[in-house]
């Protein structure tokens, strides 16, 4: 596949996958700077990997088996702690649908 | 006081014969970090509490004489967890977050009587070369505070280069250890891929990450490695192959040593005085007794646009963790679920991590995958069988750590792509899973210019045998920044 020059609507798109807001300013310059950035993946098409298996972890290890025991690792107060909000023993989050949606 | 002008083994037999207290040593320490960190900001957490704490409890059990990291301190980089202590990774998105365990390399330093007195400075969440991406503050380079210090682990270089500890932790995903330490003119291992738990740092590329070490000679990392190295349980990438004494065998002597040069490592963007500098450094190990060959690895120049998409794929699925709901910054205004998701990433990280996301996020994306991650894996590949056919013939590679000395700040700002071809030398280590080292080989107008070597997998004697043989050859280590104290 081609790599096509990248413009404000995919940007814009992978934006929003990314779950990420950007202003206009910031959406400019990211299209600005990741078209260049691309100009240094464009090279990539130069060589032939026809066969070529990809790599996705440098060195291979054994997956390890262990006894499926439970362990009570951390202390749940200390855990919600670290949560920006919290009641009752759980972590509290705005409303996840609308108001009246 | 600071650690300018000793050593690890010295300072332990000053313990072990209560020439000093552990007590005494750490306030010495922490004083000379205050002190001196108004002029580098290298630190974001001074654990003064803490490592009194166990600097007293050291002096009452008494410091063992087998350990040789005992009641002496270190650094940490701030994307190493650290139990109840403020643990940010340099990013606004987690400038409140205390983690409730220790990573296994702060458990394992603690078991050696290791006393940790800070966290280190750093590109945010370890993206970039500079440490400017830091949200907190710009960490300023050893030798000349008006120059960078490097990165990502900035700080980290810059608090054993200026003598505040004698060594510290970093992390390398890219050359984050390495360049920080040649611009810095010390000493900056990352093993090879495995050789050290990854549990407890905090997630970039996870199949590039690897924690580092920072010191001042070759013997002080090989101790620090020997603590460090080892297979554990919580991380499934850490290798059970057996772990040797890194500091065995350490001599002056190279003969029968077979060094590759790869010609791409001199190419375009390498500036003459690091060529020059490097092009001594190996008649130093001729002299040394080492033969030394030109080689080629021919997928060089590929490098940094595979690792750039490989990197940045595994980040932007890594950061997706940050969302505002357990712990770390969340934004105020949200009115439902999805809006909370994006005004917290969208507020709480910086623009370079954005734009790593947004790239992984992209190269990820249907109808882009094969062209962009698909294709990069491939390279990686190509790359690696490079390196062992290199391997096959010779003991060890030796190249410049980065093609050019500290710059100014703020210069390449506006041009990441400039800022990214500065890891050209050291990402390859990184898609092979191969140890490399940067040592000091010399100066440019003041600034330091290090030297790469690099092993096969999981050959880090040879890398700290050749480095410490260069070392001992040129006594580099003995010349500290006289500027800014």
């Amino acid at each position: 596949m081609a790599i096509e020059k990248l413009n404000r609507d995919a940007v814009e798109n992978v934006a929003s996958l990314a779950k990420l807001e950007l202003s206009d300013a910031e959406a400019d310059m990211m299209t600005d700077q990741l078209d260049k950035i691309f100009d240094l993946v464009k090279m990539l098409g130069e060589v032939d990997t026809e066969g070529v298996e990809p790599t996705y972890t440098p060195v291979q290890t054994q997956t390890v088996l262990r006894d499926d025991v439970a362990v009570n690792a951390h202390e749940s107060d200390a855990l919600l702690a670290n949560a920006p909000e919290s009641e009752a023993n759980l972590i509290k989050v705005p409303t996840i649908l609308d108001e009246g949606a | 006081m600071d650690f300018l002008k000793t050593d690890l083994a010295t300072l332990h037999q000053k313990l072990v014969n209560q020439e000093l207290t552990v007590t005494e040593l750490v306030e010495a320490t922490l004083e000379n970090i205050e002190k001196s960190d108004e002029n580098y900001d290298a630190f974001i957490t001074i654990m003064r509490e803490e490592a009194l704490a166990a600097a007293k409890e050291m002096d009452e059990k008494g410091v063992p004489a087998d350990q040789v990291l005992a009641g002496i301190p270190y650094g940490i980089k701030d994307n190493i967890v650290t139990k109840d202590v403020l643990t940010t990774a340099a990013s606004r998105m987690l400038e409140n977050f205390k983690p409730v365990y220790d990573a296994t390399v702060i458990e394992k330093l603690r078991d050696a009587g290791a006393i940790g007195v800070g966290k280190l400075n750093m590109d945010e969440f370890a993206m970039g070369s500079t440490t400017e991406t830091s949200y907190f503050k710009k960490t300023k380079n050893a030798w000349d505070t008006t120059k960078v210090p490097g990165g990502s682990s900035g700080g980290s270089a810059v608090a054993v280069a200026s003598g505040q500890v004698p060594y510290a932790l970093g992390t390398d995903t890219g050359g984050s250890v390495r360049q920080p330490a040649a611009f810095n003119g010390i000493v900056g291992m990352k093993p090879s891929y495995g050789r050290i738990s990854r549990w407890g740092v905090i997630a970039f590329g996870s199949s590039f990450d690897q924690v580092g070490i920072l010191s001042r000679t070759v013997k002080d990392n090989a101790y620090v490695l020997n603590q460090l190295a080892g297979v554990d349980e919580k991380d499934q990438t850490s290798s059970p192959k057996a772990v040797p004494d890194f500091t065995a065998n350490l001599s002056e002597d190279l003969t029968g040593v077979k060094i590759a040069v790869p010609q791409e490592y001199f190419g375009r963007g390498v500036t003459e005085e690091v060529k020059a500098t490097i092009e001594a450094g190996l008649e130093t190990l001729k002299s040394l007794g080492a033969t030394v060959e030109e080689v080629s690895l021919p997928h060089t120049k590929y490098g940094v646009g595979a690792y750039y998409i490989l990197a940045s794929a595994e980040a932007a699925s890594n950061l997706q963790r940050f969302d505002g709901i357990r712990y770390g910054y969340r934004a105020e205004d949200a009115k439902n679920l999805e809006e909370l998701y994006v005004k917290t990433r969208s507020q709480g990280f910086g623009e370079e991590v954005k734009r790593r996301i947004m790239l992984g996020t992209y190269s990820l994306s249907a109808g882009s995958y094969d062209a962009f991650f698909k294709k990069a894996a491939q390279i990686r590949t190509l790359m690696i069988q490079d390196f062992q056919k290199v391997f096959a013939d010779y003991d060890l590679i030796v190249a410049p750590t980065a093609p050019n000395v500290a710059y100014g700040f703020g210069e390449n700002a506006d041009d990441p792509e400039i800022t990214y071809m500065n890891d050209v030398l050291t990402i390859p280590m990184n898609m092979a899973g191969l140890p490399g080292m940067s040592v000091n080989a010399g100066f440019s107008n003041g600034l330091p210019i290090g030297m790469q070597f690099i092993g096969d997998q999981f050959q880090e004697s040879k890398v700290y045998q050749a480095g410490y043989a260069f070392e001992q050859a040129t006594k580099l280590y003995e010349q500290t920044p006289g500027g800014a104290k």
